[in-house]
């Protein structure tokens, strides 16, 4: 994303968080899954041609500091509008994938009048007995391409480990960064990904759309369903094949589904 | 010497704590072929409960026998859905063991207390096994490995180690509290926290933390005195890095150098000669390291489990993929020179455990005889062995710290004998 990159102090000073920013536009928030997020991006850079882009990374992700003061779903929920605020935005659009989608979704059920516009890509925080989601938490790194990926050989090039896990070094560095990581994730996701967000969807007010690959095996697409049925008025884009890492994808049919937003 | 002449065992030098993980003996043969984990997602149909009677009570009779030959204490621990750890609750195992034994100590290695709601639970359940046992409880708290606390029993693992602290705490001051209070914990709140019955031991029980090198369970166990236990599969002559920082951090922390501030789990196996040993125990041990240790690498250690710090220090899981695969493919002989398994004669066994002992630096040994579907004669006369010839040559390798029972068991002098009360009452 050609773009800026800069750290934000929230809260007064308990979180310093990485931020992307790029592109004009209308403000949108981006949050991302648990996998976290490049700065180059191409999904960034497509979200940029339309909109002004704030990408914040959580706390243990990237250089993000202050995990320790976010221990459950309702602390991460208001430190997302921390960061809102800290970034003096004013009801953005707010966009979340997968974990950052169950995130937003909470934000715009917590506070209605506060989220107008909402985007949740394959969003988790639904749990149905019938479509179990798998365990990420339990899936070794060669496991994960056939989960997320429509193209499990493109996703294996995309998720190439930097380098080799035989090397000592490298493979302390890639288990500190993991470690981080799916630390703060494991606050909302482990060890089943429902924080109760499903007493409180009634509650979303926000314009919606709902964008899932047809092929999502991570979260499998009868849980677009259960968001549609949850959040009323919903839009609904599936996009063929695509899994769920669909901003990878198919980073464009994404960014023109959130433009029925506009 | 006579093993069982009372003035050598149960009145101090080295401790050997004889410990049963109580696998499930009838797995079958392709176990590794056919199933991805020993622990966590094992198909329960696995499982016969009608075997399963005899099971338990074959193990419970083999931990009764270590007392009668003279061992200075028994082990039990908790595992959650694990095939080679039928213990859910220790608890259960030492209450059975309080009533039919009367001097060994009862090593509960230990209660997760992490996954206790309320964990004064736990504070209760070791003060009934202390009182019933009239002051044989050793108190284990451990945090619990990541395939038991986060994926057997859900606990988030970016918080498990808080509300591990948290219970700790809660154990602790219910114990010493002489009337209620109120505990006003993130995980517990308590409005009446009353610990009835209180343990007999004073201050408290002794306790013994098992530590898989987590930088801050040293220092845990260093500043409150309490035992650190590692608990390895995979032998001596792999720990001593380890334990070799153990000791290290011991010195920096200006603390003294008792061996008794220290354990280590070894796997034995005693037999009359090199020989004899590897055609009786070699089946089971390849069991043990074929099929128990089977482990699925994805369970090993959910993201959050370790701290950072302890990640940086270098010490992965002694589960992982590395290790376990490593071990399954090992000879008997490979086993023992790599120190996997102390194998042999009596007198090769003394030797090794010698070195162990002087090298690891340690005053107590979790002893493992009963290894994978080893039935109990072996199990058995591998211990006696043991006892009678191994053992009393040990005990006296510390003798410059004879003395200090900070870390062991203070019984009543004067304990009831089960059936007293109703000894002249005839039906």
């Amino acid at each position: 994303m050609s773009g800026r990159s800069f750290l934000l102090d929230v809260a007064g000073g308990r979180r310093k968080i990485r931020v992307f920013e790029a592109g004009d536009g209308p403000p949108l928030v981006f949050l991302h899954g648990a996998g976290g997020l490049a700065e180059e991006s191409p999904f960034l850079s497509a979200l940029a041609r339309r909109w002004h882009v704030f990408a914040p990374l959580l706390p243990g992700y990237g250089d993000s500091e202050g995990g320790d003061t976010l221990p459950d779903m309702l602390a991460i929920t208001l430190h997302s509008f921390d960061v809102i605020e800290a970034l003096g935005l004013t009801r953005p659009y707010l966009v979340g994938h997968s974990m950052g989608g169950m995130i937003a979704a909470e934000m715009a059920a917590v506070a209605p009048n506060d989220v107008e516009r909402l985007g949740l890509i394959a969003p988790a925080g639904l749990w149905l007995d019938d479509h179990p989601i798998p365990d990420l938490f339990a899936t070794l790194p060669h496991e994960l391409p056939e989960l997320l990926f429509h193209d499990p050989a493109l996703g294996e090039r995309l998720m190439a480990l930097d380098g080799d896990l035989d090397n000592p070094k490298l493979l302390e560095a890639f288990m500190i960064r993991n470690a981080r990581q799916l630390t703060m994730a494991s606050k909302l996701l482990f060890p089943v990904p429902d924080r109760g967000l499903a007493e409180r969807l009634y509650r979303i007010r926000a314009r919606t759309v709902i964008v899932w690959g047809e092929d999502d095996r991570m979260i499998p697409p009868a849980y677009c369903e259960a968001f549609r049925r949850g959040i009323a008025g919903t839009e609904l884009v599936t996009i063929p094949a695509a899994g769920h890492m669909v901003i990878v994808e198919k980073a464009e049919a994404v960014v023109a589904a959130l433009a029925r937003l506009a | 010497m006579d093993y069982r002449d009372p003035v050598w065992y149960g009145e101090g030098g080295m401790r050997f704590i004889w410990f049963n993980l109580m696998p499930w003996p009838h797995l079958p043969e392709d176990f590794r072929e056919k199933y991805r984990s020993v622990w966590v997602d094992i198909p329960s149909s696995l499982y016969d409960p009608v075997r399963g009677h005899e099971v338990y009570n074959d193990y419970l009779d083999q931990l009764e026998f270590a007392e009668t030959v003279g061992f200075d204490g028994l082990g039990v621990n908790e595992h959650h859905a694990n095939a080679y750890g039928l213990m859910p609750s220790p608890t259960l195992m030492a209450a059975a063991l309080a009533r039919r034994t009367s001097r060994a100590a009862l090593v509960v290695l230990g209660s997760s207390i992490a996954l206790y709601d309320p964990p004064i639970r736990v504070a209760e359940e070791f003060a009934m096994l202390d009182v019933i046992s009239g002051g044989r409880l050793v108190a284990g708290f451990p945090v619990g490995t990541s395939m038991d606390t986060n994926y057997a029993y859900g606990r988030v693992p970016a918080t498990l180690r808080e509300r591990y602290a948290e219970a700790h705490d809660l154990i602790r001051k219910a114990w010493v509290a002489d009337a209620p209070f109120v505990f006003n914990g993130r995980f517990t709140q308590l409005r009446y926290a009353n610990c009835w019955p209180k343990p007999v031991q004073k201050p408290r029980p002794p306790i013994f933390i098992p530590g898989g090198g987590s930088v801050e369970t040293y220092d845990f166990c260093i500043e409150n005195d309490y035992n650190y236990s590692y608990l390895s599969f995979f032998g001596y002559l792999r720990a001593q890095k380890l334990m070799a920082n153990y000791w290290q951090r011991v010195a920096e922390m200006g603390a003294d150098d008792s061996p008794y501030r220290a354990t280590f789990a070894q796997c034995i196996c005693v037999a009359e000669t090199d020989a004899e040993a590897e055609r009786l125990y070699g089946p089971h041990v390849s069991y043990f390291f074929n099929r128990c240790l089977h482990v699925y690498p994805g369970f090993a250690d959910a993201p959050g489990y370790r701290t950072i710090k302890t990640i940086q220090a270098g010490f992965l899981n002694q589960l992982s993929r590395a290790n376990l695969g490593h071990a399954a493919t090992l000879s008997w002989q490979e086993l023992i020179e790599l120190g996997y398994i102390v194998a042999g004669s009596p007198e090769t066994v003394r030797q090794r455990m010698e070195e162990l002992i002087k090298g690891l630096r340690v005053g107590n040994i979790i002893c493992l005889f009963q290894m994978g579907d080893m039935p109990s004669e072996k199990t058995c006369h591998s211990s006696e062995l043991f006892a009678r010839k191994v053992m009393p040559q040990l005990k006296g390798i510390w003798k410059d710290y004879h003395g200090d029972e900070r870390f062991w068991i203070q019984p009543l002098p004067q304990r009831v004998v089960p059936g007293r009360a109703t000894a002249e009452i005839r039906p």
